[in-house]
């Protein structure tokens, strides 16, 4: 029953961050700048990873493995930002001008 | 539910190669590339739980790691055209 | 000397969780690699209280839950915005000055903006001025309103 219903619960994770991942993505493609695509990304690398990865450790009983996933989660909770923001200012100093919404005629 | 969310991987990943093909700016490329990683990583990890091997997660580890080191780099090549330049005159090391 | 301590401690954790093995001869490897890791972050000169803030894990557990909170409603106005998107996006650049008095509140303040989704931290000029880019009006709002500054100023002065 138990072991049910945490299969269940693991279940609807894996999809939601499923989903979460394919919406962020969508918005990777769909943005029209770099300034505003940072931010599809930044859904996949937080609540997609963090969806999958939580119904992930419902499916295993080995504590090393869950250090493991709980870890991994970590890593990108650290490096994603940072990332981010690497580009980001890269971009600015690039010359690159973040998009306004004044801009949109200029898009097809 | 595993093969679901590889499956939902792949899509996401052949999206973000249709950004990094598209750009237009070096930097969309880049934010492409590690999209593109961020997935890799969760892919390994879905693949051994898929498998019921979950050695892979090590790897996902060591790649979540390597796809970091890679971006920052290349990102800071592509500003400063040189991988030891300080970002401001005084010395101080930027990303 | 404390730090060089605690880093050794951790990595060597670390090393003990992610190998699995527990052979005499395969930990003491382990020490010696942890030991000569925090060798050369000593001459990096990176251990200091900004290198591994420690301090902030288990005091901060309160703010990090709020930040988890915050992160969960941001991610579902970022999707709602790229679903309707063009309509629902207006993205704007602008400047807020923090309120942390040292460089590791800055960093934790910067980078709590950037991993919610919809604000991202572009710049950081050295008087501690940040230059924020948002993507919907409500992801404005919410760092405008300042109920992040305050929160990351009272982590950093209990810490």
């Amino acid at each position: 029953m138990i072991a049910g219903l945490l299969d269940m619960a693991s279940w609807g994770l894996v999809l939601a961050g499923s989903l979460v991942i394919l919406v962020g993505t969508l918005g990777l493609l769909r943005l029209p700048d770099l300034f505003t695509r940072l931010h599809g990304t930044g859904m996949t690398d937080t609540m997609g990873a963090g969806l999958l990865v939580l119904g992930m450790l419902l499916q295993t009983t080995d504590w090393l493995i869950a250090v493991k996933l709980v870890l991994i989660l970590v890593f990108l909770a650290i490096t994603s930002p940072t990332t981010s923001h690497a580009l980001a200012s890269a971009a600015l100093y690039g010359g690159l001008t973040p998009w306004r919404l004044s801009d949109r005629k200029d898009e097809p | 539910m595993f093969a679901a969310a590889a499956a939902a991987l792949l899509v996401a990943m052949a999206m973000a190669l249709v950004r990094a093909v598209a750009g237009p700016t070096v930097y969309d490329r880049i934010l492409a590339v590690n999209a593109i990683g961020t997935k890799t990583l969760l892919m390994i990890a879905v693949v051994g739980f898929l498998t019921r091997r979950p050695e892979f997660l090590d790897i996902a580890l060591v790649y979540a790691l390597i796809n970091f080191i890679g971006t920052v780099a290349v990102t800071k090549f592509v500003k400063h055209r040189h991988l030891g330049h300080p970002a401001n005159l005084n010395g101080e090391g930027e990303l | 000397m404390r730090h060089a301590l605690s880093l050794f401690l951790i990595l060597f954790g670390l090393w003990l969780i992610m190998s699995g093995h527990y052979l005499g001869w395969l930990v003491a490897l382990g020490a010696a690699s942890a030991a000569l890791t925090v060798w050369i972050a000593r001459r990096l000169e990176a251990i200091d209280h900004e290198g591994h803030p420690l301090h902030l894990a288990w005091r901060g557990m309160p703010y990090w839950g709020w930040l988890l909170v915050e992160i969960v409603k941001s991610n579902i106005d970022v999707a709602r915005a790229i679903l309707s998107s063009p309509a629902a996006i207006d993205p704007s650049v602008f400047k807020i000055k923090a309120g942390q008095r040292d460089e590791l509140g800055w960093a934790v303040h910067a980078n709590s903006i950037t991993l919610t989704p919809g604000t991202v931290t572009m710049a950081i000029d050295a008087d501690g001025t940040f230059t924020v880019h948002a993507l919907t009006r409500a992801s404005r709002q919410g760092v405008e309103s300042g109920e992040m500054d305050r929160r990351v100023s009272r982590l950093m002065g209990e810490a």
